[in-house]
């Protein structure tokens, strides 16, 4: 019987197992990663679950506008009985609230990595409001086409624009209470180093979460009433 | 074997509370357990559906007055009337593709075998873990609500299949019995079923991802690893579509909106928007829930048999005391599958109305996918070849799991053309391509990983003498339940007929319809051995020590339970690729991960800076 | 155990190869112009999976037979694979499944690339929960005017025809298909409620009738006689009641029928179902 298969190179008694440098198809790997032990397990690293376990979730709800998306150009495309809304003005305000609210948030972000702890609750705060003042117009929109007799089962494109709002809106809420865990955490003392790594993961994470809320929801602006008026 | 302290990780205390325990735990190994009951009861629902779905076919009007007390309406007088069967389809076919393929081989064995194998005390997100196995248990809950929902209405469930086509999943009652409250119950068990999902995969992907252990490369992960990895960004990516398509599918259903239903439908006597029990519709495109649920749909069907194949690779290699063959070839080919995964759902719908010309795209990347599929079939044959190969109950599942691959995944080949789609689309050809392919080969893999990890899991073994009696009657069974089922579908056999009696061109395969039922009932007959050995050997079983089977991958170098943070507090130290068996001049005949290189190892080996810690 | 495992594998390749060599359970006798390369196409595929999956069993049972652990030989070979393996069954499988998918295409093509051919004969489809219903255009090639809002069950208007337009005054509706042979024929397929599908296995033809959509296909039979039909996408409780006819006449009967007045239509379809038997099988 063979010992090898042809274009393996024979591995010697010498080089067992993770000595061998060639990365031919075996599966030792490359072992170079074997070395650096202390930053590997540093806190920082531990913390940065919080970062990779936020881009992973927003990939997953950036597939589900996707999909909303494409079922709404589909759809768009499927007939004749869309009907355009007319822009619901206060729009525009939701629009400025949620990007100004970015700012503040990045901010915040800021100011939690230079230990200015009083800006960064105050602009949390800040943050936190100016949230609230979005849903708060995204209610005034949906209220005012309401009373125009729109509702979501009026024609394709209101439904699609409850829709798409409501989405977002849930989202939001899921960002306005990482909003608030922030600022019930930023009332703890940081005393340890794996605390401020953690907290400081855990700000980006939801810093990053309100980002992409302001992004979606301007694609969503523009899809909703910029994107071929059909 | 050796385990290097670094530094010791300070250790978990187990809760000591029964709930926080066993009920409301953080524990990823709880929660795999939970999961794998979850799916353990929830296969008996699906199995018991598929018994009575034969039996309708092969005894049509055969009176089984248990049914009838059960079921008054469903089967007036004990015989099954057409609706009873369709939606035993519809349920069956649920519950066995998320209850049952999606649960029990990422939620289940993922969670439990994940951390352990790279080396990592629980989820990055125990929390969040926990949610998501109550979420999927809710989810199930209003399955089996669909059921009784129904009751009356003489199903026991909707009917729409597993894939719900609009329109008639999305009219509501107007469009027939299996079309009310159960159907609403059944989009809202998938979108519950979704959100569990997709929490579990974010679970995954980050513990993959951050909590790799010292030394734990990704390149020296288990090929388990490798699988769940990619079937969690599977679920990431698929799995939120199917959510948008379910919420527009409930709104078409309960707000009044169109985006499934078209204008100008005349439904049981009724034109649209003439009665208020069929409000005005117009402009909808049914084809679009299609598309919406293929592009998760298929996906869905790698979900169910990664896991598999990860665990078929991994006891493959272990048993035949031979590295894999071509580890890096098995990655790859991992996620070439995952990825055209993602191009091929038009497949599903050749003959639906879509463009003839996508189709035909669609088609050559479906047969492409077969490529790394063939790829890691070969290497698996790699692997055993100049093996020496113990006869484990594992190793005999891994083994039927690469034969029921290669004979469920060929016939691919027939079905992703799209000429030969035009007679075999819907007929009993596609029922077994995919009950063999993702169906019995993805559960293979599944009993090979339980007979395999059952004991690290209880630090028991399974009774290897009623796991082959178990093994030999279900491998059988499954090829004669489902090979002759081909044949059915080539000679025309459409699928969800609950009656063949009405055709003549079908009436030559009643011999044919009966021998699978009979197969059918022996071999489910069977499963109930295994689910004894699973409850006698928890107690009964014979003792088994950390590595009873002579493995190298992490798993193995804990106790038998591991302990509450998996490695008693010290992390474990990773020197080498994960299938080391065999290796020429070393004491044994496996290398642990965890065995630090010889002196000749770093001496000899030219340049790597594998120093001490 | 390795031998036995491996003779139960041999055992099961050539009981699951065999029974497609049974004659009686392969496909119906085909009557449609393209069935003849279709079925060639199937016939080469099964080919190659049957070959295919052969080997891989065969070779599986080998392994199992030929390496299992015997006191003999102490330890496995140790290799961790070959690129150059690897290299050669990627391509040779990729030529192999792609080739077949591109030879695939030219039945595909030849239906669904081109327009219906000039002359050819057309029936719309309409189909409903459980029932078919064909709308042929009389004696003047036109089809009168339909809309769903003229639907009226007890009158037996099932598609909706306004009696008012001209064009409808010949048309007829059956729930029988009556088409030429060896003339094209066009169906443009509509739903009233859910999606089904139009399938004759000797035509080896299948399509979806999608609701909202009016999808024209294209085919031609060549051989006269009286065919099964039935709907192959799940529409509903009776799906598998949903049956109905296809009669392939000759030219001159067919353009007789089609010539007749929707009454006596009625009567002569009964006349020649019961004229034509199904096929043998």
């Amino acid at each position: 019987m063979a010992t090898t298969v042809t274009g393996t190179k024979p591995l010697t008694q010498t080089r067992l197992g993770g000595g061998s440098k060639s990365r031919g198809p075996n599966g030792n790997g490359s072992p170079k990663r074997n070395g650096h032990g202390h930053a590997f397990f540093d806190a920082r690293s531990s913390a940065n679950r919080y970062r990779i376990g936020m881009w992973v979730g927003m990939a997953s709800i950036l597939m589900l506008f996707t999909g909303l998306s494409s079922a709404y150009i589909v759809r768009a495309a499927s007939a004749n009985d869309w009907q355009p809304l007319r822009m619901p003005r206060v729009l525009l305000l939701s629009t400025a609230l949620i990007i100004i609210s970015s700012i503040t948030l990045e901010f915040a972000r800021r100011k939690f990595k230079n230990a200015a702890q009083s800006a960064h609750k105050s602009l949390l705060a800040v943050t936190t409001l100016l949230g609230f003042g979005f849903l708060a117009s995204q209610v005034f929109a949906w209220n005012q086409l309401a009373q125009q007799g729109i509702y979501i089962s009026s024609n394709p494109h209101s439904s699609f624009f409850y829709l798409l709002t409501a989405t977002h809106a849930v989202h939001l809420l899921g960002g306005l209470a990482g909003l608030m865990f922030l600022t019930l955490r930023s009332r703890l003392r940081i005393d340890d180093e794996l605390a401020a790594a953690k907290g400081q993961a855990q700000t980006d994470a939801v810093t990053l979460y309100w980002h992409f809320m302001d992004v979606l929801w301007i694609y969503l602006f523009l899809l909703l009433f910029f994107w071929r008026q059909v | 074997m050796s385990v290097e302290t670094h530094e010791a990780v300070h250790r978990h205390e187990p809760p000591t509370s029964f709930i926080r325990k066993y009920i409301f735990s953080l524990d990823h190994k709880v929660i795999g357990i939970q999961y794998i009951i979850l799916a353990l009861v929830a296969v008996i629902v699906g199995m018991t559906m598929s018994v009575l779905m034969r039996m309708n076919l092969s005894w049509p009007g055969t009176n089984w007055p248990i049914l009838g007390t059960l079921f008054p309406a469903g089967a007036p007088g004990g015989i099954m009337n057409p609706e009873f069967y369709l939606s035993l389809v519809t349920m069956h076919g649920t519950i066995m593709v998320f209850f049952v393929l999606t649960t029990a081989p990422q939620g289940g064995f993922g969670n439990y075998f994940l951390p352990i194998q790279i080396g990592a005390e629980d989820m990055a997100f125990p929390v969040l873990n926990m949610l998501s196995f109550w979420v999927t248990l809710v989810g199930f809950i209003v399955i089996l609500a669909a059921i009784f929902a129904s009751g009356s209405a003489s199903t026991v469930g909707p009917i729409g299949g597993w894939t719900g086509y609009a329109p008639l999943s999305a009219l509501g009652q107007i469009a027939g019995p299996g079309q009310g409250l159960g159907m609403n119950l059944w989009i809202i068990s998938i979108a519950i079923f979704c959100v569990g999902s997709l929490l579990g995969a974010l679970n995954f992907i980050t513990t993959l991802l951050n909590m790799r252990t010292r030394g734990m490369t990704l390149m020296r992960m288990p090929l388990t690893c490798w699988a769940w990895f990619t079937t969690a960004v599977l679920a990431l990516l698929s799995f939120p579509v199917l959510l948008g398509g379910g919420i527009l599918l409930l709104l078409d259903r309960l707000a009044g909106t169109s985006f499934f239903i078209p204008g100008g439908l005349y439904v049981s006597g009724i034109l649209s928007g003439t009665n208020p029990s069929f409000p005005v519709h117009t402009g909808g495109s049914p084809i679009l829930w299609q598309h919406l649920f293929w592009f998760f749909g298929h996906p869905e069907v790698y979900i169910a048999i990664l896991p598999g194949m990860g665990a078929t690779s991994h006891i493959l290699s272990t048993f035949a005391r031979k590295p894999i063959f071509g580890y890096r070839a098995m990655v790859f080919a991992i996620f070439a599958i995952g990825l055209l995964g993602f191009f091929v759902w038009g497949h599903h719908m050749f003959i639906s109305g879509m463009s003839p010309y996508s189709a035909m795209t669609f088609s050559i990347l479906t047969l492409s996918i077969g490529v790394p599929s063939a790829v890691k079939t070969f290497n698996w044959l790699g692997t055993l070849w100049g093996a020496r190969i113990r006869f484990t109950t594992a190793m005999l599942f891994a083994i039927g799991f690469v034969s029921l691959f290669v004979a469920g995944g060929i016939t691919g080949l027939v079905l992703g053309q799209t000429s030969l789609d035009l007679p075999m689309h819907d007929t009993y050809f596609v029922t077994a391509h995919f009950h063999l392919v993702m169906g019995v080969a993805s559960i293979f893999g599944m009993f090979a990983a339980t007979y395999f990890w059952f004991p690290k899991v209880f630090g028991r073994f399974m009774s290897e003498g009623m796991g082959k009696i178990h093994f030999w009657i279900t491998f059988v069974g499954v090829y004669c339940i489902f090979v002759p089922m081909h044949v059915m579908g080539i000679v025309g056999m459409p699928r969800r007929f609950s009656s063949f009696t009405e055709y003549t061109f079908l009436s030559r395969l009643h011999p044919l319809v009966v021998f699978v039922s009979i197969v059918a009932i022996i071999t489910v007959l069977a499963q109930f051995l295994f689910y004894f050995n699973l409850i006698w050997s928890i107690f009964k079983g014979k003792k088994a020590g950390p590595n009873p089977w002579d493995a190298t991958t992490l798993e193995w170098i804990t106790p038998s339970p591991p302990p509450h943070d998996n490695f008693a507090g010290v992390l474990p130290t990773v020197y080498r690729g994960p299938y080391e068996f065999a290796v020429p001049g070393a004491p044994n005949d496996f290398v642990m991960q965890t065995e630090p290189e010889t002196e000749a190892e770093r001496t000899g080996g030219n340049g790597h800076n594998g120093h001490r810690h | 155990m390795g031998r036995a495992l491996a003779v139960i594998i041999w055992i099961l390749t050539l009981g699951s190869v065999s029974i497609f060599f049974v004659k009686q359970w392969w496909f119906p006798a085909a009557i449609s112009s393209h069935a003849a390369a279709l079925d060639r196409q199937f016939l080469i595929t099964i080919i190659v999976v049957g070959i295919s999956f052969t080997a891989a069993q065969v070779g599986l049972g080998y392994m199992v037979w030929k390496y299992r652990e015997r006191p003999s030989h102490e330890r496995a070979m140790y290799t961790h694979g070959s690129n150059r393996l690897e290299v050669i069954w990627t391509i040779v499988t990729a030529i192999i499944f792609i080739g077949l998918a591109v030879m695939g295409q030219s039945v595909w093509a030849s239906l669904h690339f081109n327009k219906a051919p000039a002359g050819s004969f057309q029936v719309e489809v309409v189909a409903q929960q459980f029932q078919w219903n064909f709308h042929y255009a009389g004696r003047d090639g036109v089809f009168g005017r339909t809309d769903p809002s003229l639907i009226d069950d007890s009158a037996l208007n099932f598609v909706g025809l306004d009696e008012t337009d001209p064009s409808a005054k010949d048309d007829a509706t059956h729930s029988v298909i009556a088409i030429p042979v060896g003339r094209p024929v066009e169906l443009i397929l509509r739903s009233k409620d859910v999606i089904h599908n139009f399938w004759v296995p000797q035509l080896r033809f299948k399509q979806d009738l999608v609701p909202g959509m009016a999808i024209r296909v294209h085919f031609t039979a060549n051989q006269i006689g009286k065919y099964e039909l039935a709907c192959a996408e799940l529409c509903g409780q009776l799906h598998f009641k949903m049956k109905s006819y296809m009669l392939v006449l000759p030219e001159a009967e067919h353009q007789a029928l089609m010539a007749l007045p929707q009454d006596q239509f009625q009567s002569r379809v009964t006349e020649l179902l019961a004229q034509y038997p199904l096929p043998t099988y």
